[in-house]
């Protein structure tokens, strides 16, 4: 073994511009959280509808449903992040496609953050799905009994259920999402792990690089935990999900 | 657009792909053969009543599991060729990350499982005589894997469709060689629709195999 360390990498200037690798790392970070988060957003809301979706009494929505999920869930990442950059614009109004291939701000944002709020979504519809399932049928039951419409009891009996029993599962989904949004390297999205591999070509400090990306990544991946872990406690319905664990 | 597309490149860019398509599936086949092995192994030391052992074990499993596998993957790539002296062509790389990532991945699996066989099948075990490795491998193991099954199964799928990531050091799988293929015929949309099309037939066949299975066993037990 004979690797030269170098702690005070992190303080030096980049050899192509005026910024420290320190400053490259932050922003790095910011993008992945930005990434993160937004399509965290978009996975939560989509999810939760085509999840309720698969278990509305209609043929033809459980069918949509299931395809979406299928979809999403037999195609890797990767490379539904590829169809999303190089194949999608192609497939726009003429106007349109050359506006995204030249002109749109922050293409790779958007991108990244579309395709893996897409890919979350079909996950998180598969987790409400067996939650809605997981309920007593004479909920939903009851809830019709009294006068309800099937819209209402979803509303105010079945989804405020569901959606507390899933927590747990969402958990470990969010904490996914970060660690998935590393594949947004691939179509040059400048965050952690495109900037590790950056450092690593510009310094030579391979580990220091790739350390600084792994902390990042773990501490993100821990507060996501911990954000989801006060929700469950928050949103515990007393005497019910405590003891399903 | 869409009256653009040409799949005619297709054919001839085949016999490439078909190369791409055979190193996914080897990585697969090595990666679910040496980590459903070495989860084992994890999963038996975190059970085992000696701390530092099942201390070693959860500290390795967490860790893999809160990197992302991209990471994992450079870490390695990196990591080997200071430990081996040589450098590793990216292929190997990729043949050892998986095994040891997968490992982390099959241990939670194979340790449910573990869990899932009744205590009681274990003492019958030892009043009948049998040692603690005897029990295992013939009361306990065969137990756990038949519950484990379509979760090894599932996981396998997944293992399939993040090969697709041995990208990040240009390993040459199905991903990659398709990408080749697109540049060099100048047709990238339709390759990259093609190779989606591959995954999506591998994996929602085997999906559906184990949704099959699934509904067996279950029945069965």
């Amino acid at each position: 073994m004979n690797y030269h360390w170098n702690w005070g990498v992190y303080l030096e200037q980049v050899s192509s511009g005026d910024e420290r690798y320190l400053d490259w790392i932050v922003s790095a970070l910011g993008w992945t959280v930005a990434v993160s988060m937004t399509a965290w957003v978009i996975a939560l809301l989509l999810g939760g509808v085509v999840g309720t979706l698969r278990t509305a009494p209609n043929r033809w929505l459980v069918i949509a449903g299931n395809a979406w999920v299928e979809f999403f869930r037999n195609v890797p990442l990767l490379v539904q992040l590829f169809i999303w950059f190089f194949v999608v614009p192609e497939f726009l109004p003429a106007e349109l496609s050359r506006w995204v291939k030249q002109d749109m701000p922050a293409k790779e944002f958007f991108t990244a953050t579309i395709c893996l709020g897409l890919f979350t979504s079909a996950r998180v519809a598969e987790q409400v799905r067996s939650g809605i399932q997981s309920l007593p049928r004479g909920q939903k039951m009851a809830g019709l009994a009294m006068g309800f419409t099937l819209a209402q009891t979803y509303r105010y009996v079945i989804l405020p259920m569901a959606f507390r029993i899933v927590i747990p599962p969402l958990t470990s989904e969010f904490m996914n999402i970060i660690k998935n949004s590393a594949v947004a390297f691939a179509i040059g999205l400048m965050e952690l792990t495109f900037i590790s591999r950056q450092m690593i070509e510009e310094s030579g400090q391979v580990f220091e690089s790739l350390l600084a990306a792994t902390i990042l990544y773990t501490v993100c991946a821990f507060a996501a935990n911990r954000v989801m872990a006060f929700i469950e406690a928050r949103a515990r319905v007393p005497g019910y999900i405590a003891g399903a664990k | 657009m869409l009256g653009q597309l040409d799949f005619s490149i297709v054919g001839p860019g085949l016999p490439f792909i078909w190369i791409g398509l055979l190193f996914s599936l080897k990585l697969t086949l090595v990666a679910m053969s040496g980590g459903i092995v070495l989860g084992t192994l994890l999963a038996l030391a975190r059970t085992s009543s000696k701390v530092a052992a099942s201390r070693a074990a959860a500290a390795y499993v967490n860790t893999v599991r809160s990197i992302p596998l991209l990471m994992v993957i450079l870490w390695f790539f990196f990591l080997i060729p200071l430990f081996t002296g040589a450098p590793m062509g990216a292929e190997n790389s990729a043949l050892i990350t998986f095994t040891a990532f997968e490992a982390a991945y099959y241990s939670e699996i194979v340790r449910a499982g573990l869990n899932s066989v009744p205590q009681p099948q274990r003492f019958a075990a030892a009043a009948l005589g049998l040692t603690k490795i005897q029990a295992l491998a013939h009361v306990v193991l065969p137990q756990a894997f038949r519950n484990m099954l379509p979760v090894l199964l599932t996981q396998t799928i997944v293992l399939f469709q993040d090969t697709s990531l041995v990208y990040a050091i240009g390993a040459k799988d199905l991903l990659k060689a398709a990408e080749i293929t697109g540049k060099n015929y100048n047709r990238p949309v339709e390759m990259y629709l093609f190779v989606a099309l591959i995954y999506f037939s591998i994996c929602f066949c085997l999906s559906t195999l184990v949704k099959c299975l699934q509904k067996r066993i279950a029945i069965i037990r």
